[in-house]
Protein backbone atom coordinates (compact mmCIF):
# COMPACT_ATOMS: atom_id res chain seq x y z
CA UNK A 1 0.00 0.00 0.00
CA UNK A 2 2.66 2.70 0.84
CA UNK A 3 4.61 1.28 -1.80
CA UNK A 4 1.38 1.94 -4.02
CA UNK A 5 1.06 5.66 -2.57
CA UNK A 6 4.55 6.68 -3.19
CA UNK A 7 4.56 5.19 -6.50
CA UNK A 8 0.70 6.89 -7.08
CA UNK A 9 2.42 10.22 -6.04
CA UNK A 10 5.20 10.10 -8.48
CA UNK A 11 2.44 10.36 -11.25
CA UNK A 12 0.89 13.71 -12.68
CA UNK A 13 -2.40 12.68 -11.17
CA UNK A 14 -0.74 12.11 -8.11
CA UNK A 15 0.86 15.30 -8.15
CA UNK A 16 -2.10 17.27 -8.58
CA UNK A 17 -3.91 15.23 -5.75
CA UNK A 18 -1.05 15.79 -3.39
CA UNK A 19 -1.24 19.65 -4.33
CA UNK A 20 -4.60 20.12 -4.18
CA UNK A 21 -4.64 18.56 -0.73
CA UNK A 22 -2.27 20.81 0.63
CA UNK A 23 -3.95 23.72 -0.16
CA UNK A 24 -6.78 22.51 1.31
CA UNK A 25 -5.28 21.70 4.79
CA UNK A 26 -3.76 24.87 4.78
CA UNK A 27 -7.12 26.94 3.74
CA UNK A 28 -8.53 25.26 6.71
CA UNK A 29 -6.01 25.94 9.33
CA UNK A 30 -5.63 29.15 7.50
CA UNK A 31 -9.39 29.83 8.37
CA UNK A 32 -9.68 28.72 11.76
CA UNK A 33 -6.40 30.78 12.33
CA UNK A 34 -8.06 34.18 10.92
CA UNK A 35 -11.31 32.93 12.96
CA UNK A 36 -8.50 33.45 16.00
CA UNK A 37 -6.91 36.84 14.70
CA UNK A 38 -10.13 38.65 14.30
CA UNK A 39 -10.80 38.17 17.71
CA UNK A 40 -7.47 39.04 18.58
CA UNK A 41 -7.40 41.95 16.46
CA UNK A 42 -10.66 43.04 17.98
CA UNK A 43 -9.36 42.46 22.30
CA UNK A 44 -6.73 44.16 21.43
CA UNK A 45 -8.22 47.05 19.92
CA UNK A 46 -10.72 46.63 22.91
CA UNK A 47 -7.84 46.33 25.65
CA UNK A 48 -5.87 49.61 24.91
CA UNK A 49 -9.33 51.50 25.21
CA UNK A 50 -10.46 49.93 28.11
CA UNK A 51 -12.69 48.06 26.87
CA UNK A 52 -13.45 44.11 27.08
CA UNK A 53 -13.81 43.34 23.74
CA UNK A 54 -16.20 40.57 22.37
CA UNK A 55 -16.38 38.33 25.83
CA UNK A 56 -20.19 36.22 25.00
CA UNK A 57 -19.91 33.85 22.66
CA UNK A 58 -17.73 30.87 24.26
CA UNK A 59 -15.43 31.24 27.03
CA UNK A 60 -14.18 34.70 26.55
CA UNK A 61 -15.75 35.57 23.40
CA UNK A 62 -13.67 32.85 21.77
CA UNK A 63 -16.30 31.76 19.12
CA UNK A 64 -16.92 35.01 18.55
CA UNK A 65 -16.06 34.60 14.78
CA UNK A 66 -17.57 32.07 14.08
CA UNK A 67 -20.74 33.94 15.30
CA UNK A 68 -19.94 36.11 13.15
CA UNK A 69 -19.46 34.29 10.00
CA UNK A 70 -22.88 32.52 10.94
CA UNK A 71 -24.38 36.18 10.72
CA UNK A 72 -22.66 37.49 7.29
CA UNK A 73 -23.72 34.37 5.37
CA UNK A 74 -27.44 34.31 6.52
CA UNK A 75 -28.12 37.78 5.59
CA UNK A 76 -29.90 38.89 2.68
CA UNK A 77 -27.56 39.99 -0.36
CA UNK A 78 -28.48 43.35 -1.60
CA UNK A 79 -27.35 44.62 -5.15
CA UNK A 80 -27.90 48.03 -6.23
CA UNK A 81 -30.01 49.26 -8.24
CA UNK A 82 -27.72 50.23 -11.98
CA UNK A 83 -25.30 48.00 -9.92
CA UNK A 84 -22.59 45.67 -13.13
CA UNK A 85 -23.90 42.76 -11.02
CA UNK A 86 -21.03 40.74 -12.95
CA UNK A 87 -18.22 43.21 -12.23
CA UNK A 88 -20.33 44.17 -8.31
CA UNK A 89 -19.82 40.25 -7.65
CA UNK A 90 -16.77 39.29 -9.18
CA UNK A 91 -14.58 42.30 -7.12
CA UNK A 92 -15.04 40.39 -3.78
CA UNK A 93 -14.31 36.81 -5.05
CA UNK A 94 -10.97 38.73 -6.56
CA UNK A 95 -9.99 40.61 -3.33
CA UNK A 96 -10.36 37.43 -1.44
CA UNK A 97 -8.83 34.87 -3.96
CA UNK A 98 -6.28 37.18 -4.77
CA UNK A 99 -4.77 37.35 -1.04
CA UNK A 100 -5.52 33.51 -0.41
CA UNK A 101 -3.31 32.52 -3.50
CA UNK A 102 -0.57 34.44 -2.44
CA UNK A 103 -0.02 32.34 0.24
CA UNK A 104 1.19 29.29 -1.90
CA UNK A 105 4.85 30.17 -1.71
CA UNK A 106 5.00 31.65 1.77
CA UNK A 107 7.27 28.24 3.46
CA UNK A 108 6.25 28.06 7.15
CA UNK A 109 9.74 25.64 7.70
CA UNK A 110 11.95 24.24 5.52
CA UNK A 111 10.43 22.75 2.65
CA UNK A 112 7.05 23.68 4.49
CA UNK A 113 5.34 25.32 0.77
CA UNK A 114 2.88 24.56 -1.62
CA UNK A 115 5.09 25.95 -4.52
CA UNK A 116 8.54 26.02 -4.24
CA UNK A 117 9.15 28.73 -7.02
CA UNK A 118 12.19 30.43 -7.73
CA UNK A 119 10.64 34.23 -8.22
CA UNK A 120 8.28 33.50 -5.22
CA UNK A 121 8.89 37.49 -3.99
CA UNK A 122 7.59 38.48 -7.27
CA UNK A 123 5.13 36.23 -6.95
CA UNK A 124 3.84 37.42 -3.58
CA UNK A 125 4.11 41.02 -4.61
CA UNK A 126 2.51 40.32 -8.16
CA UNK A 127 -0.93 39.15 -6.38
CA UNK A 128 -0.92 41.45 -3.54
CA UNK A 129 -0.91 44.12 -6.56
CA UNK A 130 -3.45 42.86 -8.56
CA UNK A 131 -5.78 42.70 -5.29
CA UNK A 132 -6.05 46.93 -5.93
CA UNK A 133 -8.85 45.36 -8.56
CA UNK A 134 -10.70 44.24 -6.37
CA UNK A 135 -11.23 46.96 -4.56
CA UNK A 136 -11.56 49.42 -8.03
CA UNK A 137 -13.85 46.77 -9.53
CA UNK A 138 -16.00 46.55 -6.25
CA UNK A 139 -16.34 50.93 -6.35
CA UNK A 140 -17.11 51.28 -9.67
CA UNK A 141 -19.61 47.91 -9.94
CA UNK A 142 -21.58 49.88 -7.08
CA UNK A 143 -23.21 52.59 -8.77
CA UNK A 144 -23.04 54.95 -6.10
CA UNK A 145 -20.87 57.50 -4.84
CA UNK A 146 -19.20 56.85 -1.91
CA UNK A 147 -17.96 53.85 -3.01
CA UNK A 148 -16.11 55.33 -6.03
CA UNK A 149 -14.41 58.33 -4.25
CA UNK A 150 -13.29 55.06 -2.16
CA UNK A 151 -12.17 52.87 -4.65
CA UNK A 152 -10.21 55.93 -6.39
CA UNK A 153 -8.64 56.54 -2.46
CA UNK A 154 -7.55 53.15 -2.24
CA UNK A 155 -6.19 52.61 -6.03
CA UNK A 156 -4.26 55.79 -5.89
CA UNK A 157 -2.63 54.46 -1.89
CA UNK A 158 -2.14 50.65 -2.61
CA UNK A 159 -0.40 52.00 -6.05
CA UNK A 160 1.90 54.69 -4.33
CA UNK A 161 3.24 52.11 -1.72
CA UNK A 162 3.69 49.08 -4.00
CA UNK A 163 6.68 51.10 -5.01
CA UNK A 164 8.38 51.52 -1.93
CA UNK A 165 7.74 47.94 -1.00
CA UNK A 166 9.04 46.77 -4.29
CA UNK A 167 12.35 48.69 -3.99
CA UNK A 168 12.53 47.62 -0.30
CA UNK A 169 12.50 44.15 -1.84
CA UNK A 170 14.64 44.70 -4.14
CA UNK A 171 17.25 45.41 -1.18
CA UNK A 172 16.66 41.99 0.46
CA UNK A 173 16.97 40.04 -3.02
CA UNK A 174 20.34 42.38 -3.56
CA UNK A 175 21.57 40.80 -0.55
CA UNK A 176 20.36 37.32 -0.56
CA UNK A 177 21.10 37.04 -4.37
CA UNK A 178 17.86 34.98 -4.54
CA UNK A 179 14.03 35.31 -5.16
CA UNK A 180 12.85 32.41 -3.56
CA UNK A 181 11.62 32.65 -0.19
CA UNK A 182 13.13 29.89 1.23
CA UNK A 183 16.60 31.09 0.12
CA UNK A 184 16.19 34.36 1.59
CA UNK A 185 15.47 32.78 4.74
CA UNK A 186 18.41 30.45 4.34
CA UNK A 187 20.41 33.33 3.72
CA UNK A 188 19.77 34.79 7.33
CA UNK A 189 21.00 31.64 9.18
CA UNK A 190 24.38 32.55 11.07
CA UNK A 191 25.82 31.89 14.56
CA UNK A 192 24.20 34.68 16.12
CA UNK A 193 20.51 33.77 15.90
CA UNK A 194 18.87 36.96 16.23
CA UNK A 195 21.41 39.13 15.14
CA UNK A 196 22.18 37.10 11.82
CA UNK A 197 18.90 38.54 10.40
CA UNK A 198 18.17 41.14 8.29
CA UNK A 199 16.44 43.46 10.15
CA UNK A 200 19.92 44.55 11.03
CA UNK A 201 21.81 45.21 7.94
CA UNK A 202 18.27 46.20 6.52
CA UNK A 203 17.37 48.45 9.68
CA UNK A 204 15.58 51.35 8.40
CA UNK A 205 13.89 49.39 5.48
CA UNK A 206 11.99 47.13 8.14
CA UNK A 207 10.09 50.66 9.79
CA UNK A 208 9.54 51.66 5.85
CA UNK A 209 8.10 47.85 4.95
CA UNK A 210 6.02 48.01 7.88
CA UNK A 211 4.60 50.93 7.39
CA UNK A 212 4.09 50.41 3.56
CA UNK A 213 2.47 47.22 4.77
CA UNK A 214 -0.32 49.16 6.66
CA UNK A 215 -1.09 51.51 3.83
CA UNK A 216 -0.85 48.30 1.33
CA UNK A 217 -3.46 46.48 3.48
CA UNK A 218 -5.18 49.49 4.12
CA UNK A 219 -4.99 49.18 7.83
CA UNK A 220 -5.14 52.55 9.95
CA UNK A 221 -3.43 55.06 10.17
CA UNK A 222 -4.06 54.68 6.09
CA UNK A 223 -7.56 53.23 6.12
CA UNK A 224 -8.23 56.14 3.22
CA UNK A 225 -10.70 53.70 1.58
CA UNK A 226 -12.91 52.75 3.89
CA UNK A 227 -12.93 55.82 6.47
CA UNK A 228 -15.77 55.25 8.38
CA UNK A 229 -15.96 59.29 9.43
CA UNK A 230 -16.13 60.20 5.90
CA UNK A 231 -16.78 57.78 3.31
CA UNK A 232 -19.04 55.47 5.65
CA UNK A 233 -17.22 52.32 4.42
CA UNK A 234 -15.70 53.60 1.15
CA UNK A 235 -15.64 50.83 -1.39
CA UNK A 236 -17.67 48.29 0.72
CA UNK A 237 -20.79 51.03 1.52
CA UNK A 238 -23.01 48.52 -0.80
CA UNK A 239 -21.93 45.28 0.09
CA UNK A 240 -23.81 42.64 2.44
CA UNK A 241 -23.98 39.19 3.47
CA UNK A 242 -21.06 36.66 1.59
CA UNK A 243 -19.78 39.24 -0.41
CA UNK A 244 -18.94 41.36 2.17
CA UNK A 245 -17.57 38.49 4.21
CA UNK A 246 -15.68 38.00 1.11
CA UNK A 247 -14.26 41.51 1.56
CA UNK A 248 -13.47 41.33 4.93
CA UNK A 249 -11.48 38.05 5.18
CA UNK A 250 -9.74 39.01 2.21
CA UNK A 251 -8.25 42.04 3.71
CA UNK A 252 -7.48 39.95 6.86
CA UNK A 253 -5.36 37.21 4.89
CA UNK A 254 -3.46 39.93 3.50
CA UNK A 255 -2.69 41.64 6.51
CA UNK A 256 -1.73 37.73 7.84
CA UNK A 257 0.58 37.60 4.27
CA UNK A 258 2.18 41.27 4.87
CA UNK A 259 2.95 39.50 9.02
CA UNK A 260 4.83 36.66 7.28
CA UNK A 261 6.44 38.44 4.35
CA UNK A 262 7.98 40.84 7.40
CA UNK A 263 8.85 37.98 8.86
CA UNK A 264 10.43 36.14 6.14
CA UNK A 265 12.40 39.24 4.64
CA UNK A 266 14.08 40.59 7.85
CA UNK A 267 13.04 38.55 10.76
CA UNK A 268 14.81 35.34 9.86
CA UNK A 269 11.49 33.43 8.63
CA UNK A 270 11.22 29.92 10.72
CA UNK A 271 14.77 30.33 12.18
CA UNK A 272 15.63 30.02 16.20
CA UNK A 273 16.20 33.71 17.68
CA UNK A 274 18.65 31.93 20.19
CA UNK A 275 21.65 30.05 18.65
CA UNK A 276 21.32 26.08 20.27
CA UNK A 277 17.71 26.35 20.23
CA UNK A 278 15.95 24.14 17.58
CA UNK A 279 14.60 26.08 14.53
CA UNK A 280 10.98 25.32 13.64
CA UNK A 281 7.34 26.33 12.24
CA UNK A 282 6.51 27.43 15.80
CA UNK A 283 8.85 30.40 15.58
CA UNK A 284 7.34 31.50 12.02
CA UNK A 285 4.22 31.44 14.01
CA UNK A 286 5.84 33.15 17.15
CA UNK A 287 6.71 35.86 14.79
CA UNK A 288 3.63 36.22 12.57
CA UNK A 289 1.84 36.70 15.82
CA UNK A 290 4.06 39.00 17.23
CA UNK A 291 3.85 41.34 14.53
CA UNK A 292 0.21 40.91 13.96
CA UNK A 293 -0.28 42.29 17.54
CA UNK A 294 1.56 45.36 16.21
CA UNK A 295 -0.43 45.39 13.34
CA UNK A 296 -3.60 45.86 15.58
CA UNK A 297 -1.52 48.07 18.30
CA UNK A 298 -0.96 50.44 15.55
CA UNK A 299 -4.58 50.32 14.73
CA UNK A 300 -5.68 51.26 17.92
CA UNK A 301 -3.16 54.27 18.95
CA UNK A 302 -3.19 55.94 15.59
CA UNK A 303 -5.34 58.36 14.32
CA UNK A 304 -6.27 58.71 10.73
CA UNK A 305 -3.96 60.39 7.58
CA UNK A 306 -5.29 63.16 5.64
CA UNK A 307 -5.09 61.90 1.98
CA UNK A 308 -2.66 64.54 1.00
CA UNK A 309 -0.48 63.68 4.11
CA UNK A 310 -0.17 59.97 3.06
CA UNK A 311 0.65 60.56 -0.55
CA UNK A 312 3.31 62.97 0.38
CA UNK A 313 5.09 60.40 2.81
CA UNK A 314 4.60 57.62 0.37
CA UNK A 315 6.37 59.60 -2.64
CA UNK A 316 8.50 62.29 -0.91
CA UNK A 317 9.84 60.25 2.02
CA UNK A 318 8.80 56.50 1.02
CA UNK A 319 10.22 56.15 -2.48
CA UNK A 320 13.46 58.28 -2.15
CA UNK A 321 14.59 56.93 0.82
CA UNK A 322 13.75 53.57 -0.23
CA UNK A 323 15.57 54.15 -3.75
CA UNK A 324 18.58 55.74 -2.01
CA UNK A 325 18.73 52.46 0.02
CA UNK A 326 18.55 49.94 -2.95
CA UNK A 327 21.82 51.90 -4.19
CA UNK A 328 23.27 51.90 -1.05
CA UNK A 329 22.31 48.26 -0.64
CA UNK A 330 24.23 47.10 -4.01
CA UNK A 331 27.05 49.02 -3.77
CA UNK A 332 27.98 47.41 -0.22
CA UNK A 333 27.12 44.01 -1.64
CA UNK A 334 28.82 44.44 -4.74
CA UNK A 335 31.86 45.31 -3.16
CA UNK A 336 31.18 43.11 -0.40
CA UNK A 337 32.21 45.64 2.19
CA UNK A 338 31.99 44.45 5.56
CA UNK A 339 32.00 40.64 4.27
CA UNK A 340 28.98 38.88 4.13
CA UNK A 341 27.10 41.61 6.49
CA UNK A 342 25.20 43.37 3.63
CA UNK A 343 26.59 39.98 0.78
CA UNK A 344 25.02 37.16 2.19
CA UNK A 345 24.94 35.76 -1.36
CA UNK A 346 29.03 35.83 -1.53
CA UNK A 347 29.27 33.89 1.67
CA UNK A 348 26.74 31.18 0.71
CA UNK A 349 27.75 30.51 -2.51
CA UNK A 350 24.22 31.17 -4.16
CA UNK A 351 23.54 32.66 -7.13
CA UNK A 352 23.91 36.80 -7.37
CA UNK B 1 16.30 82.69 1.24
CA UNK B 2 16.31 79.08 2.07
CA UNK B 3 13.83 78.05 4.79
CA UNK B 4 15.69 76.78 8.47
CA UNK B 5 15.58 73.42 9.08
CA UNK B 6 14.12 72.54 12.70
CA UNK B 7 16.95 69.58 13.15
CA UNK B 8 14.84 68.57 16.25
CA UNK B 9 11.86 68.04 14.76
CA UNK B 10 13.02 66.02 11.38
CA UNK B 11 15.22 63.65 14.10
CA UNK B 12 11.83 62.72 15.74
CA UNK B 13 10.55 62.44 12.50
CA UNK B 14 12.85 60.18 10.90
CA UNK B 15 13.22 58.27 14.53
CA UNK B 16 9.37 57.85 14.35
CA UNK B 17 9.53 58.93 18.23
CA UNK B 18 5.54 60.09 18.13
CA UNK B 19 4.76 56.57 17.01
CA UNK B 20 7.14 54.72 19.90
CA UNK B 21 5.52 57.60 22.70
CA UNK B 22 2.17 56.40 21.18
CA UNK B 23 2.82 52.87 21.30
CA UNK B 24 3.86 53.22 25.28
CA UNK B 25 0.81 54.87 26.08
CA UNK B 26 -1.70 52.38 24.17
CA UNK B 27 0.22 49.55 26.33
CA UNK B 28 0.11 51.17 29.17
CA UNK B 29 -3.97 51.46 28.80
CA UNK B 30 -3.88 47.58 27.31
CA UNK B 31 -2.38 46.45 30.63
CA UNK B 32 -4.73 48.90 32.90
CA UNK B 33 -8.25 47.82 34.38
CA UNK B 34 -10.73 47.79 32.26
CA UNK B 35 -13.33 50.88 32.59
CA UNK B 36 -16.10 48.83 31.86
CA UNK B 37 -18.15 46.58 33.33
CA UNK B 38 -19.17 43.09 32.88
CA UNK B 39 -22.94 44.23 32.54
CA UNK B 40 -25.57 41.49 33.45
CA UNK B 41 -22.86 39.57 35.73
CA UNK B 42 -21.42 42.97 37.41
CA UNK B 43 -23.29 45.95 38.17
CA UNK B 44 -22.76 49.25 39.28
CA UNK B 45 -23.57 51.23 42.74
CA UNK B 46 -26.97 52.96 42.59
CA UNK B 47 -27.90 56.06 44.55
CA UNK B 48 -30.97 54.90 47.34
CA UNK B 49 -32.27 58.09 45.51
CA UNK B 50 -32.51 56.40 42.18
CA UNK B 51 -35.70 57.14 40.02
CA UNK B 52 -36.27 53.43 38.62
CA UNK B 53 -39.21 51.50 38.10
CA UNK B 54 -42.35 52.54 39.97
CA UNK B 55 -44.47 50.80 42.43
CA UNK B 56 -46.98 51.08 45.44
CA UNK B 57 -46.64 50.23 48.50
CA UNK B 58 -48.43 49.03 51.29
CA UNK B 59 -49.07 49.38 55.01
CA UNK B 60 -47.42 46.68 56.87
CA UNK B 61 -50.86 45.27 57.56
CA UNK B 62 -51.29 44.68 53.86
CA UNK B 63 -53.98 47.66 53.04
CA UNK B 64 -52.70 49.47 49.91
CA UNK B 65 -50.84 52.97 51.09
CA UNK B 66 -52.80 55.24 48.21
CA UNK B 67 -55.69 57.73 49.03
CA UNK B 68 -56.24 58.68 45.56
CA UNK B 69 -55.55 62.20 46.40
CA UNK B 70 -54.50 62.53 42.82
CA UNK B 71 -51.90 64.82 43.61
CA UNK B 72 -49.33 62.83 41.59
CA UNK B 73 -51.46 62.51 38.63
CA UNK B 74 -51.93 66.61 39.40
CA UNK B 75 -47.80 66.95 38.96
CA UNK B 76 -47.32 64.44 36.68
CA UNK B 77 -45.18 66.64 33.61
CA UNK B 78 -45.70 63.65 31.36
CA UNK B 79 -49.95 63.17 32.24
CA UNK B 80 -48.53 59.81 32.52
CA UNK B 81 -50.66 58.51 35.28
CA UNK B 82 -54.56 57.82 35.23
CA UNK B 83 -56.54 57.92 38.54
CA UNK B 84 -60.28 57.02 39.39
CA UNK B 85 -61.00 56.91 42.56
CA UNK B 86 -64.44 55.42 44.80
CA UNK B 87 -65.61 55.10 48.10
CA UNK B 88 -64.61 51.20 49.44
CA UNK B 89 -67.68 49.28 50.82
CA UNK B 90 -65.83 49.87 54.02
CA UNK B 91 -65.97 53.67 53.78
CA UNK B 92 -62.39 54.48 52.83
CA UNK B 93 -61.17 56.60 50.14
CA UNK B 94 -59.15 53.98 47.50
CA UNK B 95 -58.64 53.83 43.90
CA UNK B 96 -60.31 51.98 41.25
CA UNK B 97 -57.99 52.38 38.74
CA UNK B 98 -54.15 53.61 38.69
CA UNK B 99 -52.84 53.28 35.73
CA UNK B 100 -49.09 54.49 34.63
CA UNK B 101 -48.13 54.55 31.02
CA UNK B 102 -44.43 53.81 31.27
CA UNK B 103 -43.43 55.08 27.68
CA UNK B 104 -44.71 58.48 28.39
CA UNK B 105 -43.08 58.64 31.88
CA UNK B 106 -39.97 61.31 31.91
CA UNK B 107 -38.58 59.54 35.55
CA UNK B 108 -38.57 62.97 37.24
CA UNK B 109 -40.05 61.73 40.32
CA UNK B 110 -42.39 64.17 40.81
CA UNK B 111 -45.30 61.70 41.79
CA UNK B 112 -42.98 60.42 44.63
CA UNK B 113 -42.49 63.86 45.81
CA UNK B 114 -45.72 64.66 45.68
CA UNK B 115 -47.56 61.82 47.39
CA UNK B 116 -48.32 62.40 51.18
CA UNK B 117 -48.60 58.51 52.26
CA UNK B 118 -45.74 57.70 50.31
CA UNK B 119 -47.40 55.47 48.08
CA UNK B 120 -46.49 56.18 44.82
CA UNK B 121 -42.24 55.63 44.76
CA UNK B 122 -39.92 54.62 41.86
CA UNK B 123 -37.43 51.95 43.10
CA UNK B 124 -34.20 50.73 42.47
CA UNK B 125 -35.07 48.61 39.28
CA UNK B 126 -34.16 49.86 36.24
CA UNK B 127 -34.43 45.84 34.06
CA UNK B 128 -38.08 46.27 32.84
CA UNK B 129 -37.56 46.29 29.50
CA UNK B 130 -40.50 44.21 27.23
CA UNK B 131 -40.80 42.89 24.20
CA UNK B 132 -44.13 44.87 23.39
CA UNK B 133 -45.60 48.10 24.41
CA UNK B 134 -48.60 47.26 25.59
CA UNK B 135 -47.09 45.35 28.48
CA UNK B 136 -45.59 49.26 29.59
CA UNK B 137 -49.19 50.15 30.75
CA UNK B 138 -48.86 49.34 34.19
CA UNK B 139 -52.05 49.11 36.10
CA UNK B 140 -52.67 49.04 39.37
CA UNK B 141 -52.10 45.19 40.00
CA UNK B 142 -48.80 45.58 38.36
CA UNK B 143 -47.50 48.54 40.66
CA UNK B 144 -49.01 46.82 43.76
CA UNK B 145 -47.21 43.51 42.69
CA UNK B 146 -43.69 45.80 41.89
CA UNK B 147 -44.00 47.15 45.19
CA UNK B 148 -44.34 43.34 47.21
CA UNK B 149 -41.33 42.67 45.17
CA UNK B 150 -38.75 46.21 46.06
CA UNK B 151 -40.95 46.78 49.12
CA UNK B 152 -37.07 46.04 51.08
CA UNK B 153 -35.10 47.99 48.86
CA UNK B 154 -37.44 50.81 48.72
CA UNK B 155 -38.05 50.72 52.67
CA UNK B 156 -34.22 50.67 53.02
CA UNK B 157 -33.86 53.37 50.46
CA UNK B 158 -36.33 55.96 51.99
CA UNK B 159 -34.40 55.40 55.11
CA UNK B 160 -31.12 55.58 53.86
CA UNK B 161 -31.66 58.79 51.89
CA UNK B 162 -34.29 60.28 55.23
CA UNK B 163 -31.58 62.26 57.03
CA UNK B 164 -31.10 64.30 53.74
CA UNK B 165 -34.73 65.75 53.51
Amino acid sequence: MAEFLAGFLQTNLGIVVLVAAQCLLFTIILFVALAFLMYADRKVWAAVQQRRGPNVVGIYGLLQSFADFVKYIAKEIIVPAGADRFVYFLAPMLSFVLALIAWVVVPFNDGWEIASLNVAILYVFAMSSLEVYGVIMGGWASNSKYPFLGALRSAAQMISYEVSIGLIIIGVIISTGSMNLTDIVRAQEGNFGFFNWYWLPHLPMVFLFFISALAETNRPPFDLPEAESELVAGYQVEYSSTPFLLYMMGELIAIVLMCALVTILFFGGWLSPIPGLPDGVMWMILKMSFFFFIFAMVKAIVPRYRYDQLMRIGWKVFLPLSLGWVVFIAFMAKFEILGAFWARWAMLGMGG
Amino acid sequence: MGMAIDWTRATKYFLLMDMWKGFQLGMKYFMAPKATLNYPHEKGPLSPRFRGEHALRRYPNGEERCIACKLCEAICPAQAIVIDAEPRADGSRRTTRYDIDMTKCIYCGFCQEACPVDAIVEGPNFEFTTETREELYYNKEKLLENGDRWEAEIARNIELDAPYR
